[in-house]
């Protein structure tokens, strides 16, 4: 057997932290397809006539096209998307990255920002679920 | 020969680019931000390099979705802003080097880097926001560009040391090239962020202050840096820093630090920026 710095379970171990991976990947394949697909601004037309029908040309789970039409990030996150196909969705509503972002917090968008200038979410308390540091 | 001789440094958040295309860079939230690329600016005028060899990483603007290349490097003769989601940046289309690229290619491979080759894609705010904030406001670039995409957005990315092996064969393939080019090699991405789930929003002054401190005559530290010590200590998004080990394992052993920048916060994200030089 080979040896490995660390198991990969430890991966799971950072607070508030989804590690993408391939098999995240083929789970959002068809979700993500759809994000990408807002890069012509002809689909994103489309897509803002109808949102449910335009969903529906894709190969997604019900659950994905829920939380697309909700927005709701951190459940597209639980359901295997990954932030950099989502903001595709985001930048569509004209959604700022930090607005996009800073719904996954918990935090209204101007608490978000306030914390942000303040200097961002600290690291102490925020490295290990199980170290609690 | 042709030579490499700056490696630079640089974030490239999306909204540093929003903000200079609406000409807000005046505006008390970024100013701070611009004014830590004046320097940069002027160098690069005295400078005049002919190619970067561009390190950053495709946001699922070319790849991603159905192809996942751990390295992958650009061999077009141009290559177009791309749309992601709000239209393409108003930015010049950037201009390839497709015989530097093709040699490149072949020599890394050689070297065992098993490079994927694109031959077509566009580029995103990863590589059009570092061109913005190194050159201005341009009718054209005024360099080549050699896109080098690196995957930091699907775990398992490439490793620190994995990255700064990539950057030590880019050298020697840089120097076994006949024409005698001025070649820079950049890194982008980082510093610490994450844009995702209940933790977005961090920032590790701390670890990005040390990696800066590190990344002149202490690289051997950085190299050891594990994929899990950088999603936890820099973000799920600050992995992106593997970047700057490849232009940094470019430069040689030793550096001189010319200049640097640190400023938190630009959107989501720390801003880092340095600019070093191979001692001679």
């Amino acid at each position: 057997m080979r040896t490995r710095l660390y198991s990969l379970e430890e991966l799971n171990d950072i607070p508030g932290t989804t590690v993408f991976n391939a098999r995240r990947s083929r789970q959002a394949y068809h979700l993500h397809k759809f994000c990408m697909s807002l890069m012509d601004a002809a689909n994103r037309e489309e897509f803002r006539k109808d949102e449910r029908a335009y969903l529906d040309r894709f190969r997604m789970s019900e659950e994905q096209k829920q939380a697309v039409l909700s927005r709701d990030f951190n459940q597209l996150i639980e359901l295997g998307g990954n932030i950099y196909f989502l903001v595709k969705l985001s930048n569509t509503d004209g959604w700022s990255a930090q607005k996009a972002v800073g719904s996954m917090t918990g935090m209204t968008p101007d608490e978000y920002a306030a914390m942000m200038r303040a200097g961002g979410r600290p690291i102490k308390g925020n490295r290990s679920i199980r170290g609690k540091n | 020969m042709a030579r490499i001789t700056a490696g630079i440094a640089s974030s490239h958040v999306p909204a540093i680019g929003a903000a200079f295309d609406l000409g807000r860079t005046q505006e008390p939230a970024w100013k701070p931000v611009f004014d830590g690329y004046e320097w940069v600016k002027e160098f690069q005028r005295r400078e005049e390099p002919d190619v970067v060899i561009l390190c950053y990483n495709d946001h699922a603007s070319a790849m991603m979705l159905d192809v996942v290349p751990t390295f992958a490097i650009g061999c077009a003769e141009e290559f177009a802003p791309a749309d992601e989601g709000w239209g393409a940046r108003p930015v010049p289309m950037v201009m390839g080097d497709p015989v530097l690229a093709g040699h490149l290619a072949e020599q890394l491979v050689i070297d065992d880097f098993d490079m994927t080759l694109m031959n077509h894609m566009d580029v995103d705010h990863g590589l059009t926001v570092p061109l913005s904030l190194m050159f201005g406001k341009v009718e054209e670039w005024p360099v080549r560009v050699i896109p080098l995409a690196v995957n930091v957005t699907q775990f398992p990315t490439p490793s620190a040391e994995r990255c700064w092996q990539l950057g030590v064969a880019i050298a020697d393939a840089v120097q076994s090239y006949p024409a005698g080019l001025n070649v820079q090699i950049w890194g982008t991405g980082g510093m610490s962020h994450q844009l995702q789930g209940p933790r977005a929003g961090l920032i590790n002054p701390e670890f990005d202050n040390a990696f800066l401190d590190k990344l002149s005559n202490r690289t051997d530290e950085l190299r050891k840096i594990t994929r899990l010590e950088f999603l936890r200590e820099s973000g799920s998004e600050g992995i992106e820093l593997i970047m700057w080990l490849i232009m940094r394992g470019a430069l040689g052993e030793r550096v001189d630090e010319l200049h640097r920048f640190y400023h938190v916060p630009a959107s989501n994200t720390a801003v880092g920026h340095i600019v070093l030089r191979p001692t001679r």
